[in-house]
Protein backbone atom coordinates (compact mmCIF):
# COMPACT_ATOMS: atom_id res chain seq x y z
CA UNK A 1 0.00 0.00 0.00
CA UNK A 2 1.26 3.52 -0.98
CA UNK A 3 1.89 6.16 1.88
CA UNK A 4 -1.03 8.21 1.16
CA UNK A 5 -3.33 4.85 0.82
CA UNK A 6 -2.56 4.14 4.27
CA UNK A 7 -4.01 7.63 5.22
CA UNK A 8 -1.68 10.30 7.40
CA UNK A 9 -0.85 9.89 11.19
CA UNK A 10 -3.38 12.36 11.92
CA UNK A 11 -6.47 14.15 9.97
CA UNK A 12 -9.85 15.99 10.37
CA UNK A 13 -12.52 16.42 7.86
CA UNK A 14 -14.92 19.24 8.17
CA UNK A 15 -14.23 19.40 11.31
CA UNK A 16 -17.04 22.28 12.94
CA UNK A 17 -17.33 23.42 17.26
CA UNK A 18 -19.53 26.69 18.10
CA UNK A 19 -20.93 27.01 21.15
CA UNK A 20 -23.66 29.05 20.64
CA UNK A 21 -22.83 31.78 17.96
CA UNK A 22 -19.26 31.42 17.92
CA UNK A 23 -17.64 29.01 15.84
CA UNK A 24 -14.07 27.99 17.45
CA UNK A 25 -13.40 25.56 14.16
CA UNK A 26 -15.12 26.16 10.73
CA UNK A 27 -15.01 23.23 8.72
CA UNK A 28 -11.27 22.38 9.12
CA UNK A 29 -9.61 20.12 6.82
CA UNK A 30 -5.68 19.18 7.89
CA UNK A 31 -3.25 16.50 7.51
CA UNK A 32 -0.74 15.64 9.88
CA UNK A 33 1.50 13.43 7.57
CA UNK A 34 4.09 10.51 9.71
CA UNK A 35 6.48 11.74 11.55
CA UNK A 36 6.01 15.37 10.34
CA UNK A 37 7.27 18.36 12.56
CA UNK A 38 4.05 20.54 11.47
CA UNK A 39 3.33 24.02 13.50
CA UNK A 40 -0.26 25.40 13.65
CA UNK A 41 -0.15 29.20 14.50
CA UNK A 42 -2.66 31.88 14.90
CA UNK A 43 -3.31 34.96 17.11
CA UNK A 44 -5.01 34.38 20.13
CA UNK A 45 -8.75 33.43 20.13
CA UNK A 46 -7.83 31.69 16.58
CA UNK A 47 -9.47 28.33 17.74
CA UNK A 48 -5.94 26.73 17.96
CA UNK A 49 -6.52 24.85 21.41
CA UNK A 50 -10.48 24.33 20.37
CA UNK A 51 -8.81 22.29 17.81
CA UNK A 52 -6.27 20.29 20.02
CA UNK A 53 -9.22 19.64 22.10
CA UNK A 54 -11.52 18.31 19.34
CA UNK A 55 -8.90 16.11 18.01
CA UNK A 56 -8.35 14.51 21.76
CA UNK A 57 -11.69 13.84 22.25
CA UNK A 58 -11.93 16.55 25.52
CA UNK A 59 -14.88 18.48 23.23
CA UNK A 60 -16.95 16.67 20.74
CA UNK A 61 -17.18 18.60 17.25
CA UNK A 62 -20.48 19.49 16.22
CA UNK A 63 -19.47 18.13 12.64
CA UNK A 64 -16.85 16.72 11.19
CA UNK A 65 -14.39 14.03 11.69
CA UNK A 66 -10.94 12.80 13.39
CA UNK A 67 -8.72 10.24 12.04
CA UNK A 68 -5.92 8.90 13.47
CA UNK A 69 -4.11 6.37 11.22
CA UNK A 70 -6.43 6.28 8.94
CA UNK A 71 -9.09 5.09 11.38
CA UNK A 72 -12.07 7.15 12.27
CA UNK A 73 -11.81 7.69 15.74
CA UNK A 74 -14.52 10.57 16.01
CA UNK A 75 -16.99 8.97 18.58
CA UNK A 76 -14.35 7.45 20.39
CA UNK A 77 -13.99 8.67 24.03
CA UNK A 78 -10.03 10.16 24.76
CA UNK A 79 -8.66 7.23 26.44
CA UNK A 80 -9.29 5.18 23.51
CA UNK A 81 -7.46 7.92 21.35
CA UNK A 82 -4.31 7.67 23.31
CA UNK A 83 -4.27 3.98 22.68
CA UNK A 84 -3.97 4.29 19.23
CA UNK A 85 -1.09 6.56 19.28
CA UNK A 86 -2.40 10.02 20.45
CA UNK A 87 -0.97 11.74 22.86
CA UNK A 88 -1.06 15.74 24.18
CA UNK A 89 0.83 18.22 26.37
CA UNK A 90 -0.80 20.83 27.62
CA UNK A 91 -0.81 24.79 27.36
CA UNK A 92 -0.65 25.27 31.04
CA UNK A 93 0.99 22.40 33.13
CA UNK A 94 -0.92 19.99 33.81
CA UNK A 95 0.38 17.26 36.07
CA UNK A 96 0.21 15.58 39.54
CA UNK A 97 1.51 18.08 41.29
CA UNK A 98 2.15 16.36 44.93
CA UNK A 99 4.03 13.38 43.30
CA UNK A 100 7.26 12.80 42.46
CA UNK A 101 8.53 13.38 38.72
CA UNK A 102 9.32 9.13 38.37
CA UNK A 103 5.63 8.81 39.91
CA UNK A 104 3.96 11.35 36.98
CA UNK A 105 6.17 8.98 34.27
CA UNK A 106 5.38 5.90 35.93
CA UNK A 107 1.87 6.40 36.44
CA UNK A 108 1.44 6.85 32.33
CA UNK A 109 3.84 4.27 31.96
CA UNK A 110 1.55 1.66 33.34
CA UNK A 111 -1.62 3.19 31.45
CA UNK A 112 -0.17 2.21 28.27
CA UNK A 113 0.99 -1.36 29.69
CA UNK A 114 -2.23 -2.08 30.72
CA UNK A 115 -1.16 -2.20 34.16
CA UNK A 116 -2.78 0.79 35.61
CA UNK A 117 -5.95 -1.26 37.15
CA UNK A 118 -4.12 -3.70 38.58
CA UNK A 119 -5.56 -3.79 42.21
CA UNK A 120 -3.00 -6.25 44.11
CA UNK A 121 0.20 -6.46 43.09
CA UNK A 122 2.08 -3.17 44.21
CA UNK A 123 3.12 -0.66 41.95
CA UNK A 124 6.62 -1.00 43.60
CA UNK A 125 7.04 -4.23 41.90
CA UNK A 126 6.73 -3.49 38.60
CA UNK A 127 10.20 -3.05 38.03
CA UNK A 128 10.24 -2.64 34.12
CA UNK A 129 7.60 0.20 34.48
CA UNK A 130 9.95 2.06 36.31
CA UNK A 131 12.68 1.79 34.28
CA UNK A 132 10.88 2.90 31.17
CA UNK A 133 10.13 5.67 33.16
CA UNK A 134 13.22 6.62 34.13
CA UNK A 135 14.74 5.91 30.76
CA UNK A 136 12.40 8.55 29.30
CA UNK A 137 13.25 10.77 32.58
CA UNK A 138 16.89 10.67 30.86
CA UNK A 139 15.67 11.58 27.08
CA UNK A 140 15.00 14.79 28.72
CA UNK A 141 17.28 15.26 31.21
CA UNK A 142 15.58 15.04 34.22
CA UNK A 143 16.74 11.80 35.51
CA UNK A 144 18.27 13.98 38.73
CA UNK A 145 15.39 15.58 39.70
CA UNK A 146 13.40 11.96 39.91
CA UNK A 147 12.65 12.03 43.10
CA UNK A 148 11.69 15.36 43.63
CA UNK A 149 7.86 16.10 43.88
CA UNK A 150 6.77 18.17 40.73
CA UNK A 151 5.73 21.49 42.19
CA UNK A 152 9.20 22.11 43.82
CA UNK A 153 10.84 22.01 39.91
CA UNK A 154 11.44 25.30 38.16
CA UNK A 155 8.24 26.17 35.30
CA UNK A 156 10.81 25.22 32.96
CA UNK A 157 11.76 21.90 34.28
CA UNK A 158 7.62 21.04 34.51
CA UNK A 159 7.51 21.39 30.78
CA UNK A 160 9.85 18.84 30.17
CA UNK A 161 7.80 16.79 32.72
CA UNK A 162 5.14 16.96 30.20
CA UNK A 163 7.04 16.09 27.88
CA UNK A 164 8.63 13.11 29.29
CA UNK A 165 4.79 12.13 30.33
CA UNK A 166 3.38 12.05 27.05
CA UNK A 167 6.35 9.59 25.59
CA UNK A 168 5.24 6.99 28.08
CA UNK A 169 2.19 6.45 25.78
CA UNK A 170 4.80 5.85 22.81
CA UNK A 171 2.49 8.18 20.73
CA UNK A 172 2.85 8.36 16.91
CA UNK A 173 1.40 11.38 17.13
CA UNK A 174 1.96 13.94 19.92
CA UNK A 175 0.12 17.45 20.30
CA UNK A 176 2.46 19.44 21.81
CA UNK A 177 0.18 22.75 23.42
CA UNK A 178 2.74 25.87 23.76
CA UNK A 179 5.56 24.07 25.11
CA UNK A 180 7.65 27.24 25.41
CA UNK A 181 4.49 29.26 27.58
CA UNK A 182 5.73 30.80 30.14
CA UNK A 183 9.00 29.35 30.11
CA UNK A 184 11.78 32.42 30.97
CA UNK A 185 13.73 32.86 27.79
CA UNK A 186 17.06 30.97 29.07
CA UNK A 187 15.61 27.77 29.53
CA UNK A 188 13.33 27.94 26.63
CA UNK A 189 16.58 26.73 24.19
CA UNK A 190 16.39 23.18 26.14
CA UNK A 191 12.87 22.61 25.43
CA UNK A 192 13.50 23.26 21.55
CA UNK A 193 16.31 20.69 21.81
CA UNK A 194 14.45 17.90 23.42
CA UNK A 195 11.79 18.45 21.26
CA UNK A 196 14.41 17.96 17.90
CA UNK A 197 15.78 15.51 19.51
CA UNK A 198 11.85 13.51 19.36
CA UNK A 199 12.19 10.06 17.87
CA UNK A 200 11.49 10.82 13.86
CA UNK A 201 8.77 8.17 13.55
CA UNK A 202 6.59 11.00 15.81
CA UNK A 203 4.57 13.00 14.34
CA UNK A 204 4.76 16.09 16.15
CA UNK A 205 1.88 19.34 15.82
CA UNK A 206 3.46 22.01 17.86
CA UNK A 207 0.78 24.73 18.52
CA UNK A 208 3.34 27.77 19.56
CA UNK A 209 3.36 32.01 19.91
CA UNK A 210 7.51 31.53 19.83
CA UNK A 211 8.47 31.97 16.56
CA UNK A 212 11.86 30.90 17.10
CA UNK A 213 10.68 27.63 18.25
CA UNK A 214 8.16 27.11 14.96
CA UNK A 215 10.91 28.16 12.38
CA UNK A 216 13.46 25.72 13.85
CA UNK A 217 11.53 23.20 14.47
CA UNK A 218 8.65 23.09 11.98
CA UNK A 219 8.85 22.19 8.33
CA UNK A 220 5.40 22.86 7.41
CA UNK A 221 3.27 25.72 8.91
CA UNK A 222 -0.73 26.02 9.22
CA UNK A 223 -1.84 29.32 10.16
CA UNK A 224 -5.55 29.68 11.97
CA UNK A 225 -7.57 32.06 11.97
CA UNK A 226 -10.96 32.89 13.47
CA UNK A 227 -11.27 29.06 13.63
CA UNK A 228 -10.16 27.91 10.16
CA UNK A 229 -7.53 27.63 8.16
CA UNK A 230 -5.83 30.39 6.75
CA UNK A 231 -3.18 29.08 4.95
CA UNK A 232 -0.60 26.20 5.19
CA UNK A 233 3.13 25.93 3.56
CA UNK A 234 6.73 25.48 4.34
CA UNK A 235 8.37 27.79 6.93
CA UNK A 236 9.47 30.51 3.61
CA UNK A 237 5.97 30.24 2.28
CA UNK A 238 4.32 31.22 5.46
CA UNK A 239 7.17 33.99 6.27
CA UNK A 240 6.38 35.45 2.55
CA UNK A 241 2.69 35.39 2.71
CA UNK A 242 1.31 38.89 2.66
CA UNK A 243 -2.15 37.76 4.43
CA UNK A 244 -0.24 35.73 6.78
CA UNK A 245 1.97 39.00 7.77
CA UNK A 246 -1.05 41.12 8.01
CA UNK A 247 -3.10 39.09 10.36
CA UNK A 248 -0.74 37.64 12.34
CA UNK A 249 3.19 38.67 11.83
CA UNK A 250 2.34 42.17 12.82
CA UNK A 251 3.59 44.15 9.41
CA UNK A 252 1.55 47.03 8.98
CA UNK A 253 0.18 47.27 5.08
CA UNK A 254 2.57 49.87 2.93
CA UNK A 255 -0.04 52.67 2.84
CA UNK B 1 -12.19 6.91 48.61
CA UNK B 2 -12.29 9.80 49.89
CA UNK B 3 -9.09 10.57 50.68
CA UNK B 4 -7.48 8.81 48.31
CA UNK B 5 -10.12 9.48 44.91
CA UNK B 6 -11.48 12.47 46.54
CA UNK B 7 -15.08 11.43 46.15
CA UNK B 8 -16.81 12.90 48.88
CA UNK B 9 -20.13 11.14 49.51
CA UNK B 10 -22.75 11.20 52.29
CA UNK B 11 -24.08 7.83 51.24
CA UNK B 12 -22.50 5.40 52.97
CA UNK B 13 -25.09 4.84 55.57
CA UNK B 14 -26.76 3.61 52.60
CA UNK B 15 -23.91 0.61 52.14
CA UNK B 16 -23.70 -0.08 56.02
CA UNK B 17 -27.26 -0.37 56.32
CA UNK B 18 -27.54 -2.65 53.11
CA UNK B 19 -24.22 -5.02 54.71
CA UNK B 20 -26.30 -5.00 58.15
CA UNK B 21 -29.76 -5.75 56.82
CA UNK B 22 -28.53 -8.20 54.17
CA UNK B 23 -26.45 -10.28 57.42
CA UNK B 24 -29.96 -9.91 59.68
CA UNK B 25 -32.49 -10.77 57.35
CA UNK B 26 -30.34 -13.88 56.45
CA UNK B 27 -29.79 -14.86 60.44
CA UNK B 28 -33.58 -14.00 61.21
CA UNK B 29 -34.52 -16.23 58.50
CA UNK B 30 -32.29 -19.55 59.84
CA UNK B 31 -29.09 -18.94 58.33
CA UNK B 32 -26.89 -17.61 60.80
CA UNK B 33 -23.49 -18.85 59.55
CA UNK B 34 -21.85 -15.37 60.18
CA UNK B 35 -19.20 -15.31 57.82
CA UNK B 36 -20.84 -16.61 54.73
CA UNK B 37 -23.35 -13.90 56.45
CA UNK B 38 -20.83 -11.28 56.10
CA UNK B 39 -19.74 -11.89 52.88
CA UNK B 40 -23.05 -11.55 51.91
CA UNK B 41 -23.57 -8.63 53.18
CA UNK B 42 -20.72 -6.72 51.28
CA UNK B 43 -21.63 -8.67 48.01
CA UNK B 44 -24.87 -6.98 48.71
CA UNK B 45 -23.52 -3.63 49.99
CA UNK B 46 -21.25 -3.88 46.43
CA UNK B 47 -24.09 -4.37 44.08
CA UNK B 48 -25.35 -1.36 45.02
CA UNK B 49 -22.32 0.35 45.12
CA UNK B 50 -22.06 -0.54 41.34
CA UNK B 51 -25.73 0.46 40.53
CA UNK B 52 -25.65 4.03 42.53
CA UNK B 53 -22.36 4.35 41.58
CA UNK B 54 -23.03 4.20 37.59
CA UNK B 55 -25.57 7.29 38.23
CA UNK B 56 -24.09 9.07 40.71
CA UNK B 57 -20.49 9.12 39.30
CA UNK B 58 -21.54 10.97 36.28
CA UNK B 59 -21.47 14.03 38.62
CA UNK B 60 -18.85 15.44 41.01
CA UNK B 61 -18.65 17.80 44.03
CA UNK B 62 -21.79 19.15 45.41
CA UNK B 63 -24.20 17.31 42.84
CA UNK B 64 -22.70 13.94 43.10
CA UNK B 65 -22.87 14.34 46.88
CA UNK B 66 -26.52 15.84 47.07
CA UNK B 67 -27.26 12.45 44.79
CA UNK B 68 -24.89 9.54 47.46
CA UNK B 69 -27.85 11.33 49.98
CA UNK B 70 -30.54 10.57 47.50
CA UNK B 71 -29.81 7.10 47.37
CA UNK B 72 -29.22 6.91 51.03
CA UNK B 73 -32.51 8.54 51.73
CA UNK B 74 -34.06 6.22 49.03
CA UNK B 75 -32.78 3.19 51.38
CA UNK B 76 -33.86 4.01 54.33
CA UNK B 77 -37.36 4.51 53.06
CA UNK B 78 -37.36 1.54 51.10
CA UNK B 79 -36.35 -0.50 54.50
CA UNK B 80 -39.32 1.43 56.37
CA UNK B 81 -42.00 0.31 54.31
CA UNK B 82 -40.87 -3.30 53.68
CA UNK B 83 -41.39 -3.48 57.08
CA UNK B 84 -42.72 -7.21 56.75
CA UNK B 85 -39.01 -8.43 55.99
CA UNK B 86 -37.30 -5.07 57.85
CA UNK B 87 -39.20 -4.92 60.83
CA UNK B 88 -39.37 -1.35 59.93
CA UNK B 89 -39.39 1.22 62.93
CA UNK B 90 -39.57 -1.44 65.31
CA UNK B 91 -36.48 -2.96 63.92
CA UNK B 92 -34.93 -6.28 62.55
CA UNK B 93 -35.40 -8.72 65.52
CA UNK B 94 -35.01 -12.50 66.12
CA UNK B 95 -31.55 -12.75 64.41
CA UNK B 96 -29.86 -16.12 65.66
CA UNK B 97 -26.34 -15.69 64.54
CA UNK B 98 -24.64 -19.09 64.80
CA UNK B 99 -21.07 -19.61 65.97
CA UNK B 100 -17.92 -19.27 63.80
CA UNK B 101 -16.56 -22.26 62.39
CA UNK B 102 -18.91 -24.28 65.08
CA UNK B 103 -17.25 -23.61 67.71
CA UNK B 104 -17.08 -19.84 68.70
CA UNK B 105 -19.91 -19.04 70.40
CA UNK B 106 -21.30 -15.31 70.42
CA UNK B 107 -20.76 -14.48 74.43
CA UNK B 108 -22.67 -12.43 76.91
CA UNK B 109 -19.40 -10.50 77.56
CA UNK B 110 -18.53 -9.51 73.63
CA UNK B 111 -15.08 -11.53 73.78
CA UNK B 112 -15.98 -13.65 70.76
CA UNK B 113 -17.46 -10.30 69.08
CA UNK B 114 -14.16 -8.43 70.18
CA UNK B 115 -11.85 -10.92 68.31
CA UNK B 116 -14.04 -11.53 65.40
CA UNK B 117 -14.39 -7.70 64.92
CA UNK B 118 -10.76 -7.30 65.21
CA UNK B 119 -9.69 -9.94 62.74
CA UNK B 120 -12.44 -9.07 60.16
CA UNK B 121 -10.70 -5.52 61.06
CA UNK B 122 -7.09 -6.29 59.84
CA UNK B 123 -8.20 -8.32 56.96
CA UNK B 124 -10.11 -5.09 55.85
CA UNK B 125 -6.88 -3.24 56.30
CA UNK B 126 -4.85 -5.38 55.07
CA UNK B 127 -6.70 -5.45 51.36
CA UNK B 128 -7.37 -1.70 51.89
CA UNK B 129 -3.12 -0.87 51.99
CA UNK B 130 -2.68 -3.32 48.90
CA UNK B 131 -5.10 -1.58 47.19
CA UNK B 132 -4.19 2.11 47.89
CA UNK B 133 -0.17 0.63 46.96
CA UNK B 134 -1.27 -0.92 44.26
CA UNK B 135 -1.18 0.61 40.10
CA UNK B 136 -4.66 1.16 40.86
CA UNK B 137 -4.08 3.00 43.89
CA UNK B 138 -1.85 5.04 42.53
CA UNK B 139 -4.00 6.20 39.44
CA UNK B 140 -7.04 7.11 42.04
CA UNK B 141 -4.27 9.55 43.43
CA UNK B 142 -3.70 10.86 39.75
CA UNK B 143 -7.37 11.18 39.72
CA UNK B 144 -7.73 13.19 42.79
CA UNK B 145 -4.42 15.09 41.57
CA UNK B 146 -5.58 15.88 38.06
CA UNK B 147 -8.20 14.48 36.35
CA UNK B 148 -7.64 16.61 33.45
CA UNK B 149 -4.08 15.01 32.91
CA UNK B 150 -5.88 11.32 33.88
CA UNK B 151 -7.81 11.70 30.96
CA UNK B 152 -5.08 12.76 28.42
CA UNK B 153 -2.94 10.10 29.61
CA UNK B 154 -5.82 7.04 28.62
CA UNK B 155 -6.74 6.43 31.82
CA UNK B 156 -10.80 5.41 31.80
CA UNK B 157 -11.65 7.56 34.87
CA UNK B 158 -15.11 6.69 34.68
CA UNK B 159 -14.27 3.00 35.30
CA UNK B 160 -11.87 3.38 37.94
CA UNK B 161 -13.92 5.29 40.01
CA UNK B 162 -16.58 3.04 39.84
CA UNK B 163 -14.20 0.51 41.12
CA UNK B 164 -13.26 2.16 44.00
CA UNK B 165 -16.70 3.17 44.81
CA UNK B 166 -17.76 -0.61 44.65
CA UNK B 167 -14.64 -1.75 46.73
CA UNK B 168 -15.24 1.01 49.66
CA UNK B 169 -19.12 0.16 49.55
CA UNK B 170 -18.50 -3.63 49.66
CA UNK B 171 -15.96 -2.48 53.06
CA UNK B 172 -19.17 -0.29 54.20
CA UNK B 173 -21.35 -3.38 53.88
CA UNK B 174 -18.54 -5.63 56.01
CA UNK B 175 -19.21 -2.83 58.60
CA UNK B 176 -22.47 -3.25 58.95
CA UNK B 177 -23.31 -6.54 58.79
CA UNK B 178 -19.84 -7.41 61.48
CA UNK B 179 -22.25 -4.79 63.37
CA UNK B 180 -25.70 -6.56 62.55
CA UNK B 181 -23.99 -9.78 63.83
CA UNK B 182 -22.84 -8.78 66.93
CA UNK B 183 -25.55 -7.03 68.43
CA UNK B 184 -27.68 -9.12 66.61
CA UNK B 185 -30.55 -6.17 65.45
CA UNK B 186 -30.67 -4.28 62.64
CA UNK B 187 -32.88 -0.86 62.96
CA UNK B 188 -33.82 1.77 60.32
CA UNK B 189 -30.50 3.64 62.13
CA UNK B 190 -28.27 2.07 60.58
CA UNK B 191 -29.78 3.88 56.73
CA UNK B 192 -29.52 6.85 58.60
CA UNK B 193 -27.81 10.30 57.52
CA UNK B 194 -26.19 10.86 60.83
CA UNK B 195 -24.41 8.14 60.57
CA UNK B 196 -22.93 8.85 57.44
CA UNK B 197 -22.03 12.37 58.18
CA UNK B 198 -20.36 11.03 61.55
CA UNK B 199 -18.34 8.74 59.75
CA UNK B 200 -17.10 12.04 57.61
CA UNK B 201 -16.34 13.79 60.78
CA UNK B 202 -14.43 11.03 62.25
CA UNK B 203 -12.27 10.45 58.96
CA UNK B 204 -11.45 14.47 59.18
CA UNK B 205 -10.46 14.72 62.22
CA UNK B 206 -7.99 11.74 62.00
CA UNK B 207 -6.77 12.27 58.69
CA UNK B 208 -8.16 12.25 55.28
CA UNK B 209 -6.07 10.15 52.90
CA UNK B 210 -4.61 8.00 55.14
CA UNK B 211 -4.60 4.58 55.98
CA UNK B 212 -4.54 4.87 59.81
CA UNK B 213 -6.82 8.08 59.84
CA UNK B 214 -9.66 5.90 60.63
CA UNK B 215 -7.60 4.31 63.26
CA UNK B 216 -7.03 7.49 65.24
CA UNK B 217 -10.51 9.28 63.97
CA UNK B 218 -12.72 6.74 65.34
CA UNK B 219 -11.75 6.92 69.24
CA UNK B 220 -10.89 10.61 69.43
CA UNK B 221 -14.53 11.04 67.99
CA UNK B 222 -15.85 8.36 70.73
CA UNK B 223 -13.77 10.03 73.14
CA UNK B 224 -14.80 13.28 72.87
CA UNK B 225 -18.53 12.71 72.58
CA UNK B 226 -18.64 10.95 75.64
CA UNK B 227 -16.69 13.80 77.27
CA UNK B 228 -18.73 16.47 75.91
CA UNK B 229 -22.21 14.83 76.47
CA UNK B 230 -20.81 14.42 80.39
CA UNK B 231 -19.93 18.27 80.37
CA UNK B 232 -23.42 19.33 78.10
CA UNK B 233 -25.47 16.53 78.12
CA UNK B 234 -27.59 19.03 75.44
CA UNK B 235 -25.22 20.51 73.34
CA UNK B 236 -22.15 18.44 73.07
CA UNK B 237 -22.89 18.21 69.13
CA UNK B 238 -22.27 21.88 69.28
CA UNK B 239 -18.90 21.03 70.78
CA UNK B 240 -17.88 18.16 68.29
CA UNK B 241 -18.67 21.51 65.58
CA UNK B 242 -16.63 23.05 67.21
CA UNK B 243 -13.66 20.51 67.46
CA UNK B 244 -14.62 19.83 63.89
CA UNK B 245 -14.69 23.50 62.78
CA UNK B 246 -10.71 23.92 64.65
CA UNK B 247 -9.63 20.78 62.74
CA UNK B 248 -10.09 22.20 59.70
CA UNK B 249 -8.87 25.92 60.15
CA UNK B 250 -5.97 24.74 62.09
CA UNK B 251 -4.82 21.29 61.42
CA UNK B 252 -5.45 19.92 57.05
CA UNK B 253 -5.00 16.48 57.40
CA UNK B 254 -5.96 15.85 60.56
CA UNK B 255 -4.41 14.73 63.49
CA UNK B 256 -1.63 12.69 60.89
CA UNK B 257 -1.57 15.95 59.41
CA UNK B 258 -0.55 17.58 62.57
CA UNK B 259 2.11 15.28 63.31
CA UNK B 260 4.05 15.54 60.34
CA UNK B 261 3.97 19.14 60.26
CA UNK B 262 5.47 19.35 63.79
CA UNK B 263 7.87 16.77 62.71
CA UNK B 264 9.28 18.88 59.76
Amino acid sequence: MSEAARGAALETRGLCKSFGALQVANSIDFRLERGARHALIGPNGAGKTSFVNLVTGALAPSAGQVLIDGTEVTDLPQSERVKRGLARTFQVTALFRRLTVLENVALAVCERRGIAGGLFRPAGHHREAIEEAHDLLERVGLEDEALRPVNTLAYGSQRLVEIAVSLALSPKVLLLDEPAAGVPSGESGTIIEVIERLPPEIALLIIEHDMDLVFRVAQRITVMVQGGVLVEGTPEEIARDREVRRVYLGERRPS
Amino acid sequence: MLGYAGIVTLGHAAFFGTGAYTAGILAANGWGEPISGLLAGALAAAVIGVVSGFIVLRTSGLTLLMQTLVVATLLHEAANRASSITGGDDGLQGMQVWPIFGVFRFDLFGRTAYIYCFVVLFLCWWLARRIVHSPFGRSLTGIRENVLRMHAIGAPVMRRRLVIYTISAAFAGFAGALIAQTTAFVGLGFLSLDRSGTVLIMLIIGGVGRLYGAFIGVPLYMIAQDRFSEVAPVYWYFWIGLLMVLVVVFARGGIFGLVDRLRR
